[in-house]
């Protein structure tokens, strides 16, 4: 586990390091975030982490339409592949709306930068 | 094939864990409890879902239930006492309400490749020993053969959606197989 081993500059916070977009998930942990994934299925859940991969951990999970995916109802926690989702429904009041412009902006900022 | 169970002899406690198998060249990770909580990556995630009852939905929509045991930073994972659970609803004309089935294989252990990794989710065991609400247990082989079938009905009805937008100038999102 070689990213384990070595520990990341600034722990104590949420990481400086972090891309942009990743840093304002972050802000929304302890929020409630209703993830949709690409095979349609909406999980709804107090949002415990994210990573730079932006895959995701739910806590106290609740499965919108719940009769049609039976196979997570004795689930309470789920780790969600990044991959694999399709939107973040965010909580309106807990979103820090310069924050998000300001990350995006510097996302796309940098995706362009990587383009050339 | 070995089929280990539960009740093989824990891996040593105090001992270099988890990722017991890569843990003869790693060193012992620090200790998990003290991390603090921002410090996050993948694998810390995955730490604290080793030795835990888990349900993993795979790519091609399989779910497995198992032990999580050992994985490393791709989350490469592995499960012992593995079993596969597969759902079926039947619809009778006379009943109105779809009827759900279920059932379940054993396979023991399983190496999973991380990217076939849908989802991850802890198992409340307070709730596990309940059916699925809804949904009652049956035979395999029964539930096997409704499933795949719902399966194929799915799958035709997707590539038939794709195939529509397509002409309509929309590229599909998810032409690979994600069915859970």
């Amino acid at each position: 586990m070689p990213d384990m081993a070595e520990p990341r500059k600034s722990s104590s916070t949420y990481g400086r390091d972090d891309d942009p977009l990743t840093y304002f998930f972050k802000t929304l942990i302890d929020h409630e975030v209703t993830v949709e994934l690409k095979n349609d299925i909406q999980i709804r859940g107090t949002l415990k982490s994210v990573d730079q991969y932006l895959n995701i951990k739910l806590d106290d999970i609740q499965v919108v339409e719940e009769l049609k995916y039976p196979h997570l109802s004795s689930v309470k926690n789920v780790f969600i592949r990044g991959s694999v989702v399709r939107y973040v429904h965010l909580p309106a009041a807990a979103v820090d709306v310069p924050l998000l412009e300001d990350a995006t902006r510097r996302e796309a900022a940098n995706q362009a930068g990587k383009g050339k | 094939m070995e089929h280990h169970s539960v009740h093989d002899p824990p891996p040593q406690p105090g001992g270099p864990h988890p990722g017991g198998i890569m843990s003869a060249q790693a060193p012992p990770p620090p200790q998990a409890q003290q991390l603090p909580p921002q410090m996050f990556t993948t694998a810390a995630q995955l730490l604290d879902l080793t030795d835990k009852k888990l349900l993993l939905v795979l790519r091609d929509g399989r779910k497995l239930i198992g032990i999580l045991r050992s994985w490393d930073q791709f989350a490469n994972l592995v499960l012992q006492s593995t079993i596969e659970r597969v759902f079926a609803t039947v619809i009778t004309p006379q009943d109105p309400h779809p009827k759900g089935l279920y059932a379940d294989k054993s396979h023991g252990i399983f190496l999973v490749r991380g990217e076939n990794v849908l989802l991850l989710g802890e198992i409340d065991l307070d709730k596990d020993d309940d059916p699925p609400a809804g949904y009652e247990k049956a035979e395999f082989g029964l539930v096997e053969k409704l499933a795949s079938e719902q399966k194929a009905a799915e799958k035709a009805r997707a590539t038939k959606r794709l195939k529509k937008l397509a002409t309509l100038g929309f590229e599909g999102e998810n032409m690979g197989e994600i069915l859970l």
